[in-house]
């Protein structure tokens, strides 16, 4: 089944931003990434988006597709409609056309200390850690993140202050604090407790909402802001 | 046009499983040199992610499993053309890999009494595959990305794209890289690089290769006279999902997952009686396109095809074990596995193949070093393993790591000449995006990836190849007469990607001349007019040499240690 569709992309050259239309016929399965490569190859080869496994794991191509940010790869063009318009995600600065600096958005995720914390840490000499499925299952759909953005373009919070963390980042905190063979848990809890952390929160979900592999980061921030509110009261106290 | 020269040690090109692992073991080995880790996109865009299955290694001789035998297992699946001193090496320094990961946050899945848990692959002969649910390739890429964030030596260069490498004397001095977000050009003069870059990728068509990976490093390599070895033999997965190409993983064989034909017969028990699913890529991507050619596959509206049968595992086991699966049949063709067989073909998928090294990475250039798929150390030989890759990256990511720091200590950089500098800056800007002509690069991608997936594929012929080796040569001559739309600077995915084609363009030439040359059938390479393993002539490593008509073919021994070629049967 084939059928013609436009695609009306919002793009941005560096200096002017303009709405551009490309019409062209899709197949039946094409995706909204198969058809921006289309576009690029066929059509207008200064289309500038990001793109690489095709499949929901590498986390490139989240775009805003008629107001909302989905991974272009996972979309099908005829589950969206007839009309598409694709703009770049929100909350980050445009570099080109659907491509955003995620620069800040990566060193956002770096300032959790999203890593294992242990204080046996043996580089030479590793040792198997036990973990069983049940401690494995606390925090495992939080480690399914790949980082995609679509979360920080839908969060209100991220919209009105530059320096929140987002729930990206905050997610990330959280999947390491409930991880059994974590030490770290104070530490981080540190990190995302100040005025540019889990407080600025403002519970619209809609992060949890627009996530492409369903990792519910409003979850994650309500289990942090418990977990900080100890902690708080317990600093106060040591 | 400002021309930026940035210093570092070491330069680490490529942020995936290898060069995230080399970056790490450098930093590990001494926090007083620099390391500059640079790839084409963010690290966690890389094409590891994609690795699903799983990790092979030995974690249990008190259960059966022994070094010998994954040793054995890698060699065999070979064909015997893997280096066996370097296999030996790779199958003992693995499993302290898997309990890094372990101990660095990996998400392994685990047995009830909390142990690391192991499935069965293809061609291993003992349940030795260590695995994250079936995104084993993602977990392990962000683990050590997130781990690599807390050496304060390691800077990265995010959306950094490489154009050249620098070498005087035979020594490497340092790369070029176009900072896509600005579009200058910036060099980085270093005392060694490691090349991470990964296989030659996007050559086919149907394949399950991530858009990014298109061979930059080891085109860049052989172009700066780096030989590659062995670049025929490319392998093509079993179970590529239809149509788009995405990896169905051996695990779904593994977990007990069937391959069927259109009489709902188990063919694989007339090819591979006592392997049946699992017996090696080749061995199986032969059986099934044998079924398809011979008018026993499904027929569906892409063409051809196999079933994939797990229906008979359950929803509970494919939940745990294959939720990718589950979730990418769904989404990209839009079938359930719990209910229906996933239709799938043999897909290109491996680059057996790669930048000749020894087995401590090293290349012939002094200070140049090469790990994971980008590299042909080689263990893999003519058919890799599944769950060999992740490990390789893992363990020779190590060693180029360390093996890099050891070179620099107590060297002195060569600089970069102004006029290395200005040729460069001419020939990226004025030579390749200032040029005007009449040919489109996407169109040419196009062609070469027909002529890859016809005149490359599973079985040849001479006659073909020959015929695929005139095409890439005419693609390669109208290569010349691109133009490229973009000319503004930032961002420019134009001009990457039209340099990209013409790295393809490059290496399938390589392989196309290297598969036609060699007149035996071997591993992932099989010839129908040679369909016989030729030890007396062919028991040798192929080293292509750039030169400007093409390649120059020179051939290598193959390091025999214990292991005496037999006829390989499953």
């Amino acid at each position: 089944m084939e059928r013609e569709v436009l695609f009306r992309i919002r793009r941005f050259d560096g200096e002017k931003e303009y709405w551009q239309d490309f019409r062209f016929t899709a197949r039946k399965g094409m995706t909204v990434l198969e058809g921006l490569y289309f576009i690029k190859e066929s059509l207008d080869g200064s289309l500038a988006f990001r793109a690489s496994c095709r499949m929901g794991v590498c986390g490139s191509c989240a775009v805003k597709v008629n107001g909302k940010p989905r991974l272009a790869c996972e979309t099908q063009i005829f589950d969206v409609g007839d009309v598409l318009e694709i703009e770049p995600l929100d909350n980050m600065p445009v570099l080109k056309d659907l491509v955003v600096d995620m620069d800040g958005f990566f060193r956002k995720h770096e300032a959790v200390k999203p890593y294992l914390i242990r204080k046996d840490d043996d580089y030479k000499n590793p040792k198997e850690l036990l973990q069983t499925p049940k401690e494995l299952h606390a925090y495992y759909d939080f480690s399914l993140c790949i980082k995609c953005g679509a979360c920080y373009s839908a969060c209100p919070a991220s919209a009105t202050r530059s320096d929140y963390l987002g729930p990206a980042a905050i997610t990330a905190a959280y999947r390491f604090c409930m991880d059994s063979r974590d030490e770290g848990k104070e530490e981080r809890l540190g990190l995302v407790s100040g005025s540019d952390g889990v407080w600025r929160c403002h519970f619209n979900a809609e992060c949890s909402e627009v996530c492409p592999k369903s990792v519910e980061p409003a979850k994650a921030m309500q289990k942090m802001r418990l977990m900080s509110a100890i902690h708080m009261i317990k600093s106060i106290f040591r | 046009m400002s021309m930026e020269v940035i210093k570092h040690d070491i330069v680490i090109i490529g942020a995936g499983l290898a060069g995230l692992r080399a970056a790490i073991a450098a930093a590990e080995k001494s926090r007083e040199v620099s390391i500059a880790l640079i790839s084409k996109t963010y690290p966690i865009r890389c094409h590891s992610v994609c690795a699903e299955g799983g990790t092979a290694a030995v974690l249990r001789e008190d259960e059966g499993d022994s070094f010998d035998l994954h040793a054995w297992d890698t060699i065999k699946g070979a064909d015997f053309l893997a280096d066996q001193d370097a296999v030996e090496f790779f199958v003992r320094e693995i499993p302290k890999e898997i309990l890094r990961l372990d101990n660095w946050g990996c998400p392994w899945s685990r047995r009830e009494d909390g142990r690391i848990a192991q499935r069965a692959f293809g061609g291993q002969s003992f349940n030795r595959t260590v695995f994250a649910a079936d995104r084993t390739g993602f977990h392990e890429v962000h683990t050590l990305y997130e781990r690599s964030l807390m050496y304060p030596n390691i800077v990265r260069y995010d959306e950094y794209f490489v154009t050249n490498l620098f070498i005087e004397d035979n020594a490497v001095k340092g790369v070029s890289a176009i900072q896509l977000k600005t579009g200058d050009l910036v060099f980085f003069n270093a005392k060694a690089v490691i090349l991470a870059t990964g296989g030659a990728g996007r050559l086919y068509g149907f394949t399950t290769y991530s858009h990014q990976v298109t061979g930059d490093g080891l085109a860049i390599a052989y172009r700066a006279g780096v030989p590659l070895k062995d670049m025929e033999f490319v392998q093509f997965h079993p179970t590529g999902l239809i149509p788009s190409g995405i990896l169905m993983t051996e695990a779904c064989r593994g977990e007990g997952g069937y391959l069927r034909n259109r009489d709902g017969e188990r063919f694989m028990a007339r090819y591979a009686p006592e392997r049946m699913e699992l017996a090696p890529r080749d061995v199986v991507a032969r059986a099934m396109w044998t079924e398809i050619i011979e008018g026993r596959g499904f027929e569906g509206p892409y063409g051809p095809y196999i079933a994939l049968d797990l229906t008979h595992l359950g929803e509970e086991k494919i939940e745990e074990r294959l939720p990718l699966i589950r979730d990418a049949a769904r989404k990209f063709a839009g079938i359930d596995p719990v209910e229906e067989p996933i239709p799938v073909k043999p897909v290109a998928h491996y680059t057996m193949g790669g930048v000749h090294t020894n087995m401590w990475t090293e290349t012939p250039v002094r200070g140049l070093y090469a790990a994971g798929e980008v590299a042909a150390v080689s263990i893999h030989g003519a058919n890799r393993l599944g769950s060999n890759s992740t490990a390789e990256c893992l363990v020779f990511g190590r060693v180029a790591g360390e093996k890099a720091v050891e070179y620099v200590t107590g060297k002195s950089f060569a600089e970069i000449t102004k006029e290395e500098m200005l040729a460069e800056e001419k020939r990226l800007f004025d030579e390749i995006l200032g040029k005007s002509g009449d040919e489109n690069p996407y169109e040419i991608k196009k062609e070469l990836n027909e002529t890859m997936d016809k005149h490359f594929w599973i079985f040849k012929t001479g006659e073909e190849m020959k015929e695929g080796v005139k095409k890439i040569q005419e693609l390669k001559r109208k290569y010349e007469n691109i133009e490229i739309v973009d000319k503004k600077k930032g961002f420019n995915t134009d001009l990457m990607q039209a340099m990209e084609i013409g790295f393809m363009l490059d290496l399938a030439e390589v392989v196309a001349v290297g598969a036609y040359t060699r007149t035996e059938s071997r591993g992932a390479h099989y010839r129908l007019d040679y369909p016989k393993r030729d030890d007396e002539n062919w028991l040798k490593h192929t080293l292509a040499y750039y030169t400007p008509e093409g390649p120059k073919l020179d051939y290598i021994p193959v390091t025999i240690t214990r292991w005496q070629p037999v006829e390989r049967k499953y």
